[in-house]
């Protein structure tokens, strides 16, 4: 017991000492909580919309005016041609071009019946087709109003409408930040504590002290938690920080139980600096260690929830982000800041995430050889 | 020439021996591909709600078999009040409740308008929207089954064309993006940490005894990445268009020369980074915390830059990856040409030109 | 009787066909400083990895303050003092602070660990650089610093791989007085060197070539079997041959 408590005040004292690490550890992800939540937003606005008007007809104004007033869309001009459009399009200057052809307006009336032209620039599948959508709400909106002025009212058979009334719960607002920062902190907790766990065994294989270490009485278990327990604490203090941010800066205030969020941090820092520590028990350097730990976390993070639904996931990913501590966190983090679950709603969670740390720190401690 | 040859093998030879690093170098872009051209997609399928039919009528009957079958609903199971809907919703599996009102076909056969609730769990607006969009054409749909008689008048129909990725697969969007990011990862990064570690280890003294301009030790330091780089754009590529079919269709040699313009452009940043610090450590930190994150959300493929905030906005014209992204996208799926993209590419040599300069004055300064 | 702290019988280890140390046997008795020569590449840095219970030997026995080697690790580390040739103290803590740590770990009490950084800080002249990171002390400071950490719980023997590379004669001198005063105190020295002129030092040697043990004795009678005048010239006799190192 004693033991660890001197490794710990050997390892407190290296860490501070290094003010770059430090600085990372404090500074850098208040930044990126700061910047990250602005920046992470799939909010299809300010589409680019470039219009043909062959019909210069009071019609075709109307319906251009009808877009740009949406507030969707923003017109980047109206040309003369299609060819001069599209070349809008090939330098990323406009996502649409709508093409209103020659007698549309006189069409209409006459013939009942109209096509207008759009192409869209599909290379990104989501804005295309929320892009395509609004504008064939807004056509539609207009087909409505022309409709109305035109034709008397009865000439149809009012038919009956199903009106559909959405609440939102849990994100009244419909802010994509409230949905990103827990998100995101859970993300940056598991990049800091993973990585420099990681990195920390190693250093001290690569600069030799480490040998000096296997050669007192020091057991295993106690060097490792040595390790653990000064990453704990930090990684806790950047919690802290994080909700502090979250709070302070986005008003975002946990619906559940703080002390069950605390709870479940501890046990899932456990797990992901168990797995920085096991990285470090297979590295010779500090390199290896680094791109080792970078790769799992990469591919965790990426799998975990945060950018792409997990339920939009094949079942093959779904199975694996089974084995994803990340996607737990981020989960958790997600039920608990905003909608206030309980501990019997994220049980399993808690669990799973126990089970991994029991997993990584002894497969750690039995990896780390003092006697080879 | 030939000491700089000399230098070269050496750096090979390191790069080549450090076997788990090469896996990663090499894996890193495999695994990238697969999971974003896989696994990775904003789409909305197949999601779990919950029906609170309190009509039981003929009308909403009809309604709930026609979301049933839809394939982006999975009816999990029917609840009867406000309190089961939250349970529910607080364990985290319903996305959406759908309520149907005492009266509801009796208030649409009689007064012609009848209210559907429904309820989105919003934690993920985006979800939360598509899915009442989704549920919303369902309605419509049903709507328009009914009213089949009646034809309306003055018809606009707007004929859509999807350009360049007629299947909105996520490809498009995301091969370039990863090309981006593996590039500027793996240049960025290890260049900056060799150059560090030489430090670190005091044999770069020894080289910068030796004859040769420090600036060839630099360059040789750079090589190997180069070359790495360039295998994994090829890489890239070949997954892309035979695992993910999807072709090129630009200029080949056009993409591999901007390849590797956009490939030293971060191995500047890498000798910028060296330049300026003394650790591996620090080195690293600054490589992933500070160049990762926002590369991932500034270039562009996660996130439209259109959306943030115009600060932001500036702030991403600076990241090499933005312009690089959008060069790719150009000449991978649209196929244009120089002229298209003359522009990004000036801005590109421009960033390489300034991070250069910059780290050779500082080297200097070092050095003095 | 001279009480045996270290004994070891054809101790022997393999690395895949190449055996670095082969079949070795020596005796060390308590209190003698004993040095264990061989040039680069003889096996000697192996050889003593095995007696501290860092590698586990290949074949052979080998007992050290009467533990096994093979099966009594951590008891032997917790009887011995280690000096490698990195001198592997922390560069980022304090002198104070280093005593402080390698106290703790070999179970020193705090008063104890008060009373004897005291004392080492004082018999090294070091009071005034208490404070100072180690990383910022000259390397002949650094080196004594190291040995007198490896002997702060009174080991019954210290292990001591290539202490004096690197640095000057006269801290050299300085060294050997204080490696001298700890085997006063009974503390057995294990110390690799390819320096000839420390063998003089020492109580007996013996000089390893090509993994083997070709000379065990002390300095006078080896230089007598040789027929030479310097440590020196015994070497040039027994390791002309040697197939392994420079």
């Amino acid at each position: 017991m004693r033991t660890i408590k001197f490794l710990l005040q050997k390892e407190f004292r290296q860490i501070f000492r290094n003010s770059a690490i430090v600085a990372m550890i404090l500074v850098v992800p208040v930044m990126q909580l700061l910047i990250l939540p602005l920046a992470a937003n799939y909010e299809v606005k300010d589409i680019n919309i470039t219009v043909v008007d062959n019909d210069h007809s009071s019609y075709s104004a109307k319906l251009i005016s009808k877009i740009t007033s949406s507030g969707y869309f923003k017109m980047t001009g109206v040309k003369t041609s299609f060819k001069e459009a599209f070349k809008l399009i090939e330098t990323d200057e406009a996502d649409l071009v709508l093409e209103i052809p020659y007698g549309f307006e006189q069409r209409l009336i006459k013939e009942d019946e109209q096509k207008v032209f759009v192409a869209v620039n599909a290379i990104n599948g989501t804005k295309a087709n929320l892009g395509g959508a609004y504008l064939g709400t807004i056509i539609s909106n207009f087909n409505s109003d022309v409709r109305m002025r035109i034709d008397v009212p009865g000439k149809f058979n009012s038919k009956p409408v199903i009106d559909v009334a959405p609440t939102n719960w849990y994100n009244p607002l419909m802010n994509y930040r409230v949905y990103m920062v827990p998100g995101i902190l859970a993300v940056l907790l598991t990049l800091i504590g993973g990585y420099l766990t990681s990195l920390n065994i190693v250093k001290e294989k690569e600069v030799g002290t480490i040998e000096q270490i296997n050669v007192t009485p020091i057991k295993k278990y106690q060097f490792v938690l040595g390790k653990l327990i000064p990453f704990l604490v930090l990684s806790l203090v950047v919690f802290t920080l994080g909700l502090l941010v979250a709070w302070l800066v986005y008003g975002i205030f946990p619906e559940g139980s703080i002390l069950l969020m605390y709870g479940f941090v501890l046990v899932y820092l456990l797990a992901v600096l168990g797995l920085g520590l096991l990285i470090s028990t297979y590295c010779e350097t500090q390199q290896q260690a680094m791109f080792i730990a970078f790769f799992f976390l990469m591919i965790f993070i990426m799998m975990g929830g945060l950018f792409t639904p997990i339920e939009s996931m094949p079942d093959w990913a779904k199975a694996i982000t089974k084995f994803n501590p990340v996607s737990y966190m981020i989960d958790v983090m997600r039920m608990i800041v905003l909608k206030g679950s309980s501990f019997g709603d994220i049980k399993y969670h808690f669990a799973k995430i126990l089970l991994f740390a029991v997993v990584f720190n002894t497969w750690a401690i039995f990896n780390y050889k003092k006697t080879t | 020439m030939k000491q700089f040859l000399t230098f070269v093998k050496k750096e090979f030879a390191h790069v080549l021996r450090d076997r788990k690093t090469l896996l990663i170098l090499f894996g890193l872009p495999v695994v990238q591909i697969l999971i974003f051209g896989f696994a990775l997609t904003n789409e909305v399928k197949k999601s779990k709600i919950i029906i609170v039919d309190q009509a039981k009528d003929l009308a909403s009957q009809k309604i709930i078999t026609k979301i049933g079958t839809s394939q982006y609903f999975d009816i999990e199971n029917t609840a009867m009040n406000r309190q089961q809907i939250e349970k529910q919703f607080k364990e985290g599996e319903i996305k959406l409740a759908v309520i149907f009102p005492e009266h509801f076909n009796h208030d649409l056969l009689h007064q012609n308008k009848a209210t559907i609730q429904v309820i989105a769990d919003s934690t993920d607006p985006n979800t939360a929207n598509t899915l009442t969009n989704y549920l919303s054409s369902v309605i419509a749909d049903y709507q328009t089954e009914l009213n089949r008689k009646s034809q309306t008048p003055y018809r606009i129909i707007p004929e859509m064309r999807m350009l360049y990725n007629p299947e909105l697969k996520g490809a498009p969007n995301f091969v370039p993006g990863v090309m981006a990011l593996v590039l500027m990862l793996v240049c960025v990064m290890m260049t900056a940490i060799s150059i560090v570690k030489e430090k670190e280890t005091g044999t770069m003294e020894i080289l910068l005894v030796s004859p040769f301009r420090p600036i060839l030790v630099i360059l040789a330091k750079a090589f190997p990445y180069l070359i790495l780089s360039l295998g994994n754009v090829c890489t890239i590529l070949l997954l892309s268009v035979f695992v993910l079919g999807l072709p090129i269709s630009g200029s080949i040699f056009l993409l591999f020369a901007e390849s590797t313009l956009f490939i030293i452009t971060c191995l500047s940043l890498g000798l910028l980074i060296s330049v300026n610090t003394e650790s591996q450590q620090v080195a690293m930190l600054i490589s992933l915390m500070g160049m990762l994150l926002p590369t991932v959300m500034f270039s562009g493929f996660m996130f439209p830059i259109e959306n943030m905030p115009v600060a932001l906005q500036w702030l991403s014209n600076l990241i090499p990856a933005k312009w690089f992204y959008i060069i790719v996208k150009s000449i991978m799926i649209k196929g244009v040409g120089f002229t298209a993209i003359w522009q990004e590419t000036l801005i590109l040599v421009g960033i390489t030109l300034i991070l250069l300069t910059v780290s050779i004055k500082n080297f200097k300064i070092r050095l003095a | 009787m001279k009480e045996t702290v270290i004994k070891t019988e054809k101790l022997t280890k393999r690395f895949g066909d190449f055996i670095a140390t082969n079949e070795i046997t020596l005796e060390v008795y308590k209190g003698e400083i004993f040095g264990f020569l061989g040039a680069n590449g003889a096996g000697k840095t192996t050889a003593m990895r095995m007696l501290c219970g860092l590698s586990i030997p290949s074949s052979g026995d080998a007992a050290i303050a009467g533990y096994d080697v093979y099966k009594q690790t951590e008891q032997i580390k917790k009887n011995i003092g280690y000096m490698s040739q990195k001198f592997s103290l922390y560069e980022d803590l304090t002198v104070l602070e280093n005593i402080k740590f390698f106290g703790g770990i070999y179970g020193l009490t705090d008063k104890k660990i008060k009373s004897k950084s005291e004392e080492l800080l004082n018999e090294l002249g070091m009071e005034s650089e208490a404070k100072k990171l180690v990383g910022s002390l000259p390397l002949g400071w650094k080196q004594k610093l190291s040995f007198s950490v490896a002997i702060l719980h009174e080991p019954k023997i210290v292990f001591l791989d290539e202490p004096t590379g690197g640095v000057d004669p006269v801290t050299r001198r300085q060294f050997w007085d204080l490696i001298y005063n700890a085997a006063e105190r009974g503390i057995t020295i294990f110390v690799t060197t390819h320096y000839m002129d420390e063998a003089e030092y020492c109580n007996r040697i013996s000089i390893m070539v090509d993994g083997r043990i070709k000379a065990l004795n002390s300095p006078a009678n080896l230089k007598k079997q040789f027929s030479v005048n310097s440590m020196d010239e015994v070497f040039f006799e027994l390791a002309r041959g040697a197939k392994r190192g420079e």
